[in-house]
């Protein structure tokens, strides 16, 4: 009978409010120098290498791990904070964010002692960047069709076959790839993928620029031609990697990264509508703000459930799916909004360019890490449909 | 069911399953359910459950309240069971003893207000009253002239209304409050506009309608299991599946609107300690959430679901009642923009997290 979605407050603590300002006092440092900030929208200056340093110098990648691979054995909502207010200020953190999320993580699960001695202090130092190698040329939502193989050798396993859409594959240092080692049975459609952590510099390893519409560098496709591997890279069991990686996205799919894309078009928003606010302008920011407010909570939630050692899978997946929508919405929503308001140019000119940027990205905010359709099949067989 | 481990919330959940299940309440061909349903909820003091201790009451906590209402959603509970807490809760604040007997309170709505003065008395029209015409007692926050909001006791009988009904059938009425003299008037402790009964109302309203809009999951689901059609149960075609997810997902955010919002029920040190954020913040998503998902249960249920023997109407109707009273999602919208733009662009952020918490308590040294 009862619905099997579960979403409890988080609390609040003076652990997470410190950390909070201390982050908000380091950006507000970053900040005017002009690299980045919230009024240059979505997508800009996503990656820097000295500043993912920054952040490892003060103990902000890594923050859940172990103390003994060079994590700080903080609180998930510790680190809820330090990433939300990360994010809102456009702070660059693809350098190390993927690690600091998926990648540290499964090698911290998975991978033999001494990779983890070996990769995770430095993660944590923000000093490594990685990429997932998941999605092929054939298979995209449907992960269970990949193709890229990989084959047992006399000392290890050899790689062939091609990822596609591979986000900062020219950048990483690291792939954590998925690869079929066996054929899948008529069984279990989903048997026979391993998972390996591949060093992107291999021999055999060429990266190809795959370009947004707007000309944007973050996909690639990465090509394995007869690409090396030592047998201790296998991380986890040989062909079970499909268990491993369903684990793997409570990480993924719930945290502020999932509705804060597009916020800087928000904050734009609301400084055209303070200027002058008249009634049309603030009811829509009240709601937005309502609805920001509630896409938060849910997030958080699902925040304290990880830091109580559970995997809230299904609520992972909601939290997603309601986000994602919501951020993809939001630029034509402060758009209309934006129209009738009467505001200077500065303001005007300001909100035209985080619009710009947004409405730019917004197609992909339902498609990665798990498209709006996979997402709401996860749901339908949680709530007990499939 | 919401979390366990609650007595009040345990007690509750066993008597509505009893006397107040939504099929035998929709089949039912008097209204003598409701004598005995009342009954029971006096007899184990569920409506002095917000009461203060020093008032005769049970003192729960702002967490078991808002569970409370959440079960009575659940139910579509269609008794003055929530009107009665609020009302007694509101007494409490001021010092005053709740008498015996189902109460409902006024306004109920952001835009009616009524004054009280002890010249004259009070005044006012206050249109939408729930449960009007079926309690004892109205309990009516009005502005005292000196700043202050004060809570005026009013036996039913000392006042006429036009009977109205909710969309749901539920007793409701239009008030003319002009001369009507309390039977006791206490001073309430300071509240933020909108005040002390449209917050905690509209609070308390969220959790009614997120624990209906559960309810709407499992009737939807239950029921697209059920349903074959084209040789098949129509929850296995995805365009239902999908939709559901869409209802599940709404529903999850109402639940955690409102439990996001309890902690500010309980009573503030100052006015500027309970921000209204979490509180508009659930009625307006709430409210988009009742909309959305009323829509999908319907659609889900077709025609099966569009009768008056079918149970889904007690949710859907009430749904739709409970996202006007203690102000709109357009109302409260309107309120928290202009709260949010009132401040430099750079506060917008922090005062949009920092208002979801309490404030930090500074524990006191060992």
């Amino acid at each position: 009978m009862s619905t099997a979605l579960v979403f409890e407050p988080a609390p609040a603590s003076a652990a997470t409010r410190e950390v909070r300002a201390e982050v908000r006092a380091f950006l507000a440092k970053e900040t005017p120098g002009g690299a980045f900030g919230p009024q240059h929208g979505a997508g800009t200056s996503r990656y820097d290498p000295d500043f993912s340093r920054r952040m490892g110098e003060r103990g902000w990648i890594g923050m859940t791990w172990p103390k003994k691979y060079g994590g700080h054995e903080r609180s998930h909502l510790e680190r809820y904070a330090v990433l939300e207010e990360c994010f809102v200020a456009n702070a660059p953190l693809w350098f190390h964010f993927i690690a600091d999320r998926q990648s540290g993580p499964v090698l911290l699960k998975y991978a033999a002692e001494p990779i983890k001695e070996n990769l995770l202090p430095r993660i944590a130092r923000g000093e490594l960047c990685f990429c997932i190698g998941m999605s092929e040329p054939d298979s995209g939502s449907d992960l269970f069709a990949a193709k890229a193989s990989a084959v047992r050798t006399n000392d290890g396993w050899r790689l062939n076959g091609r990822k596609l859409w591979t986000s900062h594959a020219h950048q990483a240092d690291y792939m954590i790839g998925v690869f079929r080692t066996s054929p899948r049975t008529d069984v279990d459609r989903r048997f026979g993928l391993s998972q390996f952590l591949i060093d992107m510099g291999s021999p055999g390893i060429t990266t190809r620029p795959v370009l947004h519409p707007n000309g944007g560098h973050e996909f690639n496709e990465v090509t394995f031609d007869d690409v090396e591997l030592p047998t201790k890279n296998l991380l986890g069991e040989v062909d079970m990697a499909s268990a491993q990686l369903t684990s793997e996205l409570a990480f993924e799919r719930s945290g502020p990264e999932r509705f804060l894309e597009t916020y800087g078009v928000l904050r734009e928003l609301v400084a055209l509508a303070a200027e002058n606010p008249d009634a049309r302008a603030a009811e829509a920011v009240g709601r937005l703000s309502a609805q920001l407010h509630v896409l938060r909570q849910m997030s958080l939630s699902v925040a304290a459930r990880l830091e109580a050692g559970e995997e809230p899978l299904l609520e992972a997946a909601v939290v997603k799916e309601v986000g994602t929508v919501w951020e993809q919405a939001l630029p034509a929503v402060a758009r209309d909004v934006a129209a009738l308001i009467e505001a200077s140019d500065a303001a005007r000119e300001s909100f035209e360019t985080a619009l710009r940027a947004t409405t730019l990205i917004a197609p992909k905010l339902t498609i990665q890490g798990g498209t709006i359709e996979i997402l709401r099949g996860i749901i339908a067989r949680g709530i007990g449909l499939r | 069911m919401p979390e366990g481990g609650n007595l009040i919330v345990e007690m509750a959940g066993r008597l509505f399953r009893d006397l107040a299940d939504p099929q035998t309440v929709n089949a039912a061909t008097d209204e003598g359910w409701r004598d005995e349903l009342w009954a029971a909820l006096e007899e184990t003091e569920l409506t002095r459950a917000w009461v203060g201790e020093a008032q005769g009451g049970v003192a729960a906590s702002a967490q078991d309240i808002m569970a409370l209402a959440q079960l009575c959603g659940r139910f579509a509970l269609s008794v003055p069971l929530v009107e009665t807490l609020l009302a007694g809760r509101l007494l409490s604040l001021a010092g005053l003893a709740p008498p015996p007997g189902a109460a409902t309170i006024a306004p109920a709505t952001l835009k009616a207000a009524a004054t009280y003065s002890e010249t004259a008395g009070l005044a006012g029209s206050v249109g939408g009253v729930p449960f009007l015409g079926a309690v004892a007692w109205l309990v009516v926050v009005a502005a005292n002239g000196e700043g202050r909001e004060v809570v005026c006791l009013v036996p039913a009988d000392a006042f006429t209304f036009d009977p109205q009904a909710s969309l749901g059938g539920d007793a409701q009425a239009k008030l003319q409050l002009d001369g009507v003299r309390p039977e006791a008037v206490g001073i309430l402790p300071l509240t933020a506009p909108p005040g002390a009964l449209m917050l905690a109302g509209a609070a308390l309203r969220a959790g009614q309608m997120a624990g209906a809009l559960e309810a709407l999951v499992e009737i939807t689901t239950a029921y697209a299991g059920e349903r074959v059609a084209f040789g098949r149960p129509i929850g296995k075609f995805q365009a239902i599946q999908h939709a559901l997810t869409r209802l599940a997902g709404e529903a999850a955010a109402a639940v955690t609107a409102a439990k996001a919002c309890a902690w500010t029920l309980e009573p503030g040190g100052s006015p500027g300690d309970t921000p209204i954020l979490p509180v508009a913040a659930a009625k307006i998503r709430v409210g988009e959430a009742a909309a959305v998902g009323a829509g999908i249960a319907h659609q889900t249920l077709g025609a099966m679901g569009f009768t008056g023997e079918h149970i889904l109407h007690r949710f859907t109707h009430r749904l739709w009642d409970w996202r006007d009273d203690f102000g709109s999602e357009a109302e409260w919208a309107l309120c928290l923009g202009r709260e949010m733009l009132a401040r430099a662009v750079d506060d917008y952020w922090p005062a949009l997290v920092d208002q979801a918490d309490p404030p930090v308590v500074e524990s006191a040294a060992p």
